[in-house]
């Protein structure tokens, strides 16, 4: 409340010369806004509580969210009590099903795209079965490859596949026909239309794939979790949220956020690195 | 056939006629047919009995009104579009397929912008397995030439549409081909820098030695690069006339001021708009406009 208040203050001073904070506010002003945001919704929310007299079970202040999170992350690596451990584990589920799924499914596209015929062939099966919710299939994954690792990379793979499968196929769809026509002209065989033209032309749609791939990876991993395991974030939730520590289910929030948050900046690097030439990959689709 | 006369010559004496006599032939364009048939199985006639002989080292300009095949015509001399019938002999050989004796300017500048411009002008150099230390120098010298050094490593989206259609030039000079082939190359630019890539064209082509075919809606672009002009008729396509530009070389940007110059304008576009008035799909003059 308080620092709503002083805030406008500041800002109206009209006698005062234009300092830096009203500079970047008249420039920039969501550099200040989207963090007074946060902090006006978290003294809302901690004082909310309170005043409303909400039980913590259903929803616990901020503050005890914060000292559940430095109570996990404070155990060590190896301790079923600590976050690090079922950290560790749903990441190196995350990243294993994210690298095979999306893997497999650009290679699929690929090879399907350059084929005429195979993709005429296999376009209404594609279209058929990327619009079934593949996370149905968690339960049958489970019961086939059982509570280990392996269930929960193939129920991401599941997942990770259709997108890269979809968007990789639209990509070399939608090479601009000019650039085909130049590297005809020059004589180039189809191995070098393919590496010169072709695949950097697709790059776009990769990438928005790649995008859609990451965030559907962590879902895949925690709903794997839910369905059958024995360690990550996902069970965590499940033991946490059956001994009422709604504390420390929002901390394990906090957990998968920064996860999604860091797959999703590792791929902006990359994106930023090889595809410097184009307006990004949402302007191609946007996801 | 209509299509074979030579018309009057602007200027009398005519030392290039002359001297393309004596040079041998580069592209045999001899009865030359093409038919489409579209998706609905219609037969569309495009190009009808074409034929064209163009000598070593001339510069032949072609104008006609909108689908009137021109780019076809040029796409089955690159070898890019089957003809129906005829043939086409490039330096004596028939064209089955595209070949690497030849340099094509697109309409547009076609870079890819994930190269730097050395690199996208390397690229047939690449494609055709030249030696890429000497296509390098080669590929720097022809930058130079068009303008461009300096810019060798930026990328396509840092430079202004004249200066990529420059780097286009350059590409489909790398491989160095006897032949150049140009699509409505400066249909894109504005009048100013139109002019100046004429100027430009010109001299590139007369330091090459190349023979060059360059298609355009401009009349005044059209008689002040060429050594010829074809005018082409629409529906089906084919030529209405071959017109003789005899100024010599290098033309300055003044002879568009010469009465010759406006006689030769004003001809082709008679031939172009006929009796039934100017066609509303056609530009006529300046360019610029496009």
């Amino acid at each position: 409340m308080s620092v709503i208040a002083d805030n406008p203050a500041v800002v109206e001073q009209p006698t005062q010369p234009p300092n830096r904070f009203v500079l970047l506010m008249r420039t920039r002003p969501e550099t200040v806004l989207a963090p007074a945001l946060l902090v006006v919704l978290l003294f809302g929310w901690e004082y909310g509580v309170v005043w409303l007299n909400v039980p913590s079970y259903i929803l616990p202040p901020p503050s005890s969210i914060v000292i559940a999170l430095w109570r996990g992350l404070s155990e060590d690596f190896t301790s079923r009590a600590g976050y690090w451990l079922h950290a560790g584990v749903t990441l190196y589920e995350v990243l294993l099903g994210f690298f095979i799924g999306s893997g497999v499914g650009l290679l699929l596209g690929t090879i399907i795209s350059q084929i005429r015929i195979l993709e005429a062939t296999l376009r209404v099966y594609i279209v058929a079965i990327q619009s079934l919710p593949k996370i149905a299939l968690a339960p049958i994954v489970v019961l086939w490859f059982g509570f280990g690792l392996t269930s929960k990379v193939v129920i991401i793979c599941l997942l990770t596949f259709f997108p890269l499968l979809v968007t990789s196929m639209a990509g070399f769809k939608a090479v601009d026909h000019e650039r085909l026509e130049l590297m005809r002209s020059l004589g180039a065989n189809s191995w070098q239309v393919f590496w010169k033209v072709r695949l950097p032309s697709a790059l776009p749609y990769i990438f928005a794939g790649l995008d859609m791939a990451a965030v559907f990876a962590v879902v895949g991993a925690i709903v794997g979790e839910f369905v059958g395991a024995q360690r990550g974030l996902g069970t965590l939730i499940l033991s946490m949220n059956a001994q009422m520590d709604t504390a420390g289910t929002f901390s394990v929030f906090i957990i998968l956020a920064l996860l999604g948050v860091a797959l999703n900046l590792s791929l902006r690097a990359i994106e930023r690195r090889l595809l410097f030439w184009s307006g990004g990959s949402q302007r191609v689709i946007g996801s | 056939m209509d299509a074979a006369v030579a018309d009057r010559e602007p200027v009398s004496a005519s030392p290039a006629g002359a001297q393309s006599a004596e040079r041998g032939k580069m592209i045999e364009v001899s009865h030359l047919e093409k038919t489409f048939v579209t998706v609905r199985n219609e037969r569309i006639h495009a190009l009808s009995d074409i034929s064209l002989s163009i000598a070593e080292r001339e510069f032949v300009t072609i104008v006609g009104p909108s689908g009137c095949g021109k780019s076809t015509l040029l796409k089955i001399i690159a070898g890019l579009v089957p003809a129906t019938r005829g043939s086409v002999l490039l330096a004596g050989t028939p064209v089955d397929r595209p070949r690497k004796d030849i340099g094509i300017v697109f309409q547009n500048p076609v870079l890819l912008p994930w190269r730097t411009v050395l690199d996208n002008v390397l690229l047939p150099a690449e494609v055709q397995g030249l030696p890429l230390g000497p296509a390098r120098k080669r590929a720097r010298e022809l930058l130079e030439m068009v303008g461009l050094a300096g810019f060798e490593n930026k990328y396509p989206m840092e430079l202004s549409g004249g200066m990529q259609q420059r780097a286009g030039i350059s590409r489909a000079l790398v491989h160095d081909p006897k032949i150049l082939l140009m699509d409505e190359p400066f249909g894109a630019l504005d009048a100013m820098t139109r002019e100046q890539m004429n100027l430009d064209l010109q001299r590139i082509c007369l330091e090459a030695g190349k023979t060059v075919v360059l298609i355009t809606h401009s009349i005044p672009e059209a008689v002040f690069l060429g050594d010829r002009v074809v005018v082409m008729s629409a529906r089906p396509g084919k030529i209405a006339r071959l017109v003789h530009v005899n100024f010599p070389r290098p033309r300055s940007i003044e002879v568009m001021g010469d009465p010759e110059f406006g006689r030769a304008t004003s001809e082709i576009r008679r031939l172009l708009y006929g009796n039934a008035g100017p066609d509303p799909h056609f530009i006529p003059a300046g360019g610029g406009i496009s």
